[in-house]
Formats: structure tokens, sequence, C-alpha cells
């Protein structure tokens, strides 16, 4: 099972990734890959460990063991804002917007300038930001809200908006936690062409329960289950094997 | 700060010109000496409660130990006062002469090493903004930085309030204990008990109250204005946008910090003493409603908002001294049912169109029509539309 390897062709390279609480295992000496430019969807029953495994690289959750390697980076010694700035962007399942600001607002905080206190302080609204604001609103269709209070949004576009928010720190490994959960259908296929515009220079990590999105976009699919992984490869591969038809898509 | 016009906006330079000519005008010229003191120290608590504003307000840290700070900032003012009033010859009649009169009723024989410095008046003008941040920085980084937030936070802050107060009172021969530091005189030779020093005094503590409004303003108007309502709203989005949130919270909290402290100390020297009544739970909770009242999201809001519960305070506990408690709750409790943004929510709902269409109405300075849709168009107004 140990397969050190230290080769760089990865972006990310969990290994032997293990996190108990209490003695239970969420996460049991998992190892995953993602490739550059790649749409690795996590699939799997309630309780698997799939979102864990998304805080666990985004530091949200503190590994007990293992080790997770971002651009040759070990990632679990640094703290959440520092992988964040080392391009690891992350979306969580209910959409996470700040309600009392507007959408250019919204986009405009995320933007990567001026992130410390002083650099706040004296940060400037100048034309590239503008620019990079409008550019990444049109990407998730919100070009004609900017103005808009984004508590007044529809839950899908929130959902954008919070897709947009990590966009604009060009992160080059994004991880959504649902992205399509409560979106209506025509919003469906709205975000499933927009994540295949978005990973074209980025790699993207998705944990999704809706079959026939998963089956839109991802390259490649790995089902978890009970903390460890029951199987890895393409959608069609996946979808055949008897134990992932046991556990989960049977059902 | 380059641009004065990039962080105050027509309605902000309404509202400060309102307040000051409510201050520099108005008051002196309707109030005799006595009553313009009472309303200068009015206008100190206003310091505290525009800390709270950003603080609580915009960033949600809600500190009931704020007068902690103005304490911290009244005292550094009141040991500087009192040593200068404490010379070999006025003291002559103490056992140890050039001393503080209350150190001398306590038996102690030297001036303590932590009051030497406060016989410079450079050194306490400087500690009077150093000490608070110093105090606020260590609270807010050991609070922080192990995300100890809300409820927490608050119940902390209140046990500094409470440790404080228990400290100056329990060390008496260093603090002057319960009675606090009295009987101040003179500033730099100057008599400060003389109705001249006191419009001085009312004068310089108003324009230091305008200085304050603007600076708040200057960092609200600034992105990290925003990035406190965000962090109020979603913490962890914060975060995982990169950025540091301790830092932000450190940094806000200190801002208020120093603010409650210069309040302080222009308290000391309009009032004439300090004392740990103005330290401890009831003052640092009724500062939060003077916040609540003026509205927690608007900085002039909470000026007006400090002096309506002053001026109810004095009027009805001359009028009703044993009510005056029960209207005090009675007023946070409407505030928190009735209307939770305050007289500036007030202001926003019946007044604020009204006076925005008034000052739309007059043509911008260039002459030409704005474009469209500037930058400026996508701010949210924090001020007028709240979330509860």
């Amino acid at each position: 099972m140990n397969v050190v390897s230290n080769n760089t062709d990865f972006l990310l390279s969990v290994e032997n990734l293990t996190v108990s609480f209490d003695g239970f295992k969420a996460v049991n000496d998992l190892n995953l890959y993602v490739d550059e430019n790649e749409i690795h969807v996590i699939i799997g029953p309630n309780g698997a460990g799939k979102t864990t495994v998304l805080d666990l690289i985004c530091g949200r959750t503190k590994a007990t063991d293992g080790s997770i390697k971002f651009r040759n980076k070990e990632l679990t010694e640094l703290r959440e804002h520092e992988i964040v700035r080392e391009g690891v962007g992350r979306k969580f399942q209910n959409p996470t917007i700040y309600e009392d600001l507007t959408v250019f607002e919204n986009l405009e905080i995320s933007f990567p300038r001026g992130r410390s206190v002083f650099g706040a302080l004296t940060f400037k609204r100048d034309a590239e930001v503008v620019t990079r604001v409008r550019e990444i609103a049109e990407m998730v269709f919100l070009d004609t809200l900017l103005g808009m209070q984004a508590a007044l949004l529809s839950h899908g576009q929130k959902q954008w908006l919070e897709i947009g928010m990590l966009l604009i720190q060009d992160p080059e490994l994004l991880m959504l936690d649902e992205p399509v959960a409560g979106m209506s259908v025509s919003e469906r296929k709205q975000t499933a062409k927009l994540l295949n515009e978005i990973t074209k220079g980025r790699s993207v990590m998705v944990v999704e329960h809706d079959m026939k999105f998963v089956e839109d976009i991802a390259h490649r699919v790995t089902v978890m289950h009970q903390g460890k992984i029951l199987a890895e490869g393409s959608m069609a591969k996946v979808q055949a094997d008897p134990k992932v038809v046991e556990v989960y898509l049977g059902h | 700060m380059t641009n004065v016009k990039s962080f105050l906006s027509r309605q902000d330079l309404l509202g400060l010109a309102i307040i000051a000519a409510v201050i520099f005008v108005l008051m002196p010229l309707a109030m005799d000496i006595f009553r313009l003191n009472l309303f200068g120290k009015y206008l100190t608590y206003a310091f505290v409660a525009i800390g709270l504003v950003l603080c609580w307000g915009r960033g949600g840290i809600l500190s009931l130990g704020q007068g902690v700070f103005f304490g911290l900032g009244g005292y550094c003012m009141a040991m500087y006062l009192k040593l200068e009033a404490s010379t070999p010859e006025a003291t002559a009649i103490q056992s140890t002469p050039g001393i503080p009169d209350f150190m001398d009723w306590n038996q102690i024989t030297a001036l303590p090493w932590f009051w030497e410095p406060f016989n410079s008046l450079t050194f306490t003008l400087i500690a009077i903004f150093v000490v608070p941040a110093a105090f606020a920085f260590i609270i807010g980084a050991a609070m922080f930085k192990r995300r100890v937030g809300g409820v927490y936070f608050a119940i902390i802050t209140q046990a500094i309030a409470a440790i404080l107060t228990i400290l100056i009172i329990g060390q008496q021969g260093y603090t002057g204990g319960v009675n606090g530091i009295t009987d101040l005189r003179t500033l730099k030779g100057w008599d400060i008990r003389t109705d001249e020093a006191k419009y001085i005094l009312y004068y310089v503590n108003g324009a230091l109250l305008i200085g304050a409004l603007v600076l708040c303003q200057f960092v609200l108007k600034s992105k990290l204005g925003r990035l406190l309502v965000a962090l109020r709203d979603k913490e962890d989005r914060v975060r995982f946008s990169g950025y540091d949130v301790a830092n932000f919270k450190i940094f806000v909290f200190c801002l208020a910090a120093v603010l409650s402290a210069v309040g302080g100390a222009m308290f000391t020297l309009q009032v004439g003493f300090m004392s740990p009544s103005f330290v401890g739970i009831v003052p640092s909770i009724e500062m939060v409603i003077f916040c609540a009242v003026g509205g927690r999201l608007s900085i002039f809001g909470a000026v007006y908002g400090t002096l309506l519960v002053n001026w109810a305070k004095t009027t009805f506990s001359e009028t009703f001294p044993e009510l005056w408690l029960f209207g005090l709750g009675a007023l946070f409790i409407a505030v928190v049912l009735v209307f939770p943004n305050g007289l500036a929510g007030l202001y926003r709902t019946y007044l604020g169109p009204y006076v925005d269409r008034w000052i739309s109405k007059k043509p911008p300075s260039g002459g030409t029509p704005a474009p469209a849709a500037t930058p400026a168009d996508y701010d949210a107004d924090p001020a007028a539309k709240p979330a509860e």
C-alpha cells in the first residue's frame, strides 16, 4: 500500500492520509492523486468521508497521519490562509457568501491583493480590479447583477457567486463540495458548462451525489466508502464495478 | 489618506457638518458652562461608542469590557495630573511630601516605579495610545488566534473589566482605590478647573471626536471595512479567501481600545478625576447600550445614541432616581425589539431617502451627470440594509 512517490507529475498527492475523531477513523490510510487540468470527482454514500478529505486538504481539519503534497509542498503544516495562498480554493456545501455586501464587493474581497491589514486599508479599486471582477462575473452569469446585495440572489446564483469568488483567486486546484445541490435542471446544465470551461489551466476536485452531473463533468472518479477508497477510474469503469454498485449506486 | 473625497460621501460630509455644528455652535450657545461641561463628558463616551460600531456593529466582535480601555486612558492622564498636583510644597503636611495624597494615607513612602514615567507629559500622551493598544493586542492575540469569539469573547472581556476594577480597588495605595484619583488641578501649570479651561477642553474634545469620526469613516470605507462586514457574516469564507482573520480582528479591537482611551483621557481632563466606577462591568455595558441605541452600524448614530442616553440618564436620575435603572433596561429591550438598528436605522428608514434626494438634486461639482455605473455604485451601504 505504501506508494511513496516523490514525482512531480501530480498536482496533488495525498498519501496514507488518516484522521481519527475520538478513535473513529473518518479517513483511513487514503491515497489519492490529482492530475493537472483534471476534473476529479469523489462520490460515495453519506458518511464515507468525502467532505472530510476536502477539509483535510484545505486545512480546516488537521490530519492525524499522512501527507498532502501540493506541487511537492507539504500542506498539512500550513494554516488555512497559507494553503489558499499556495493556490488551493475551496467551495463549501452551502453557498458561503457575504450576504450584506453586493455581488461586486463579494468578488472584490476575493481578489488576491491587499490581504494584510495594511494592504486592506490601502487597497484601491483600480481598473485592474474592476475589469477582473466584471470578467469573472460574466463567467458565472452574474454580470448584470453586480450592484445587487448578495442576500437577494437565488440559491443557484449564490452557488455561482461562490464559484466566482474562487475563480478570481485563480487557484490551481479548485475544490467544490456539491456545487449543484439545490439547483434547477437548467442551472445544473449551466454549471456543468461552467466547470468544463474553468478547468482549462487548473484542476478541479468535486464531491457530488448527482450521478447525471458527475457523468457530464468527470474525467476521473474516486468512490469512497467508510473512509477508504473503494474504486477509482473512469465513470464507466466505476459504474461497472460490482462493489460500487453494492454499496452506493445500487440504492 | 490620499483624497478625502474618496472616502467621505456627501451624506458623510453632511453628517459630520451637523455633528460639528451641534458641538461647536449650538451647544455652547444653548448651555451654561456647567451643562456644557456635562455635555462634554457625554461626548467622551461617544469615542467608546464609535469604537464599538467598528468592533461590534461591523465586525461582530462584542466587547463588554470597553470600560477597561476608557479607564486605562483616563488613569494614564490622571496619574500625570496627580503627580503635577503633588508637589512637595502642596503636600508639605504629609509624612512623605511629594507623593500623591492617597499613597501617603496608605503608608507608602516612595513613588512606585510604574508611576515614575508619568512625570513626563510626553510619556503620558504616548501611554494613552500605547498602553490600551498593547493591552488590547494581548487580549486580542490570545483570544482571536485561538478562535475564541462570540459570546465567549464577550464574557471574557466582561471578566477582564471585573478583574481590573477589583485590582484598582484592592491596590488602594497605588491606584487611589475606590475613590479613584481625585483633586487634579493643573496641566503643565495651566489650571484645568477654570471656566475658560473647561471651554478650551470642550473644544479640544469636540475636535478630537470629529477627527475620530473621519478616521473611522476612512477605515469603514476601505476594503478593511468591507472585510469586517464579511467577517461578521462568514468568517470561514474570509479565511478561505486567503486572509489571516485573527489579524483583522486584533486590529479593529485595538483601534476601538485606543479610541476609548482617548475618550477616557478627555474625561479625566474635563471632569477632573478618574475612578473605578468608569472601568467595571456596569459602565462597560452602558457603553454598549449607547452604541445600540444610536444604531450599532453607524458611527454618527452612535454619537447621537450616546448623547440621548446620557441626557435621559441625567434628566431622569435627577427626577426619579430610583426608576432610572429600570428605564435604562426598558430602553435597551425596546431597542432590541422595536428598532434594532437604533436611531440610525430610524433615520435611514424615515428621513434618509428625503435627504438623499435633496443632496442628489444639487449637481455634482463638475457639473456633468455621473456615468451610468461607476464602481462606487456597486457598494452596499451596510448601515442601510443590515442583516438581522
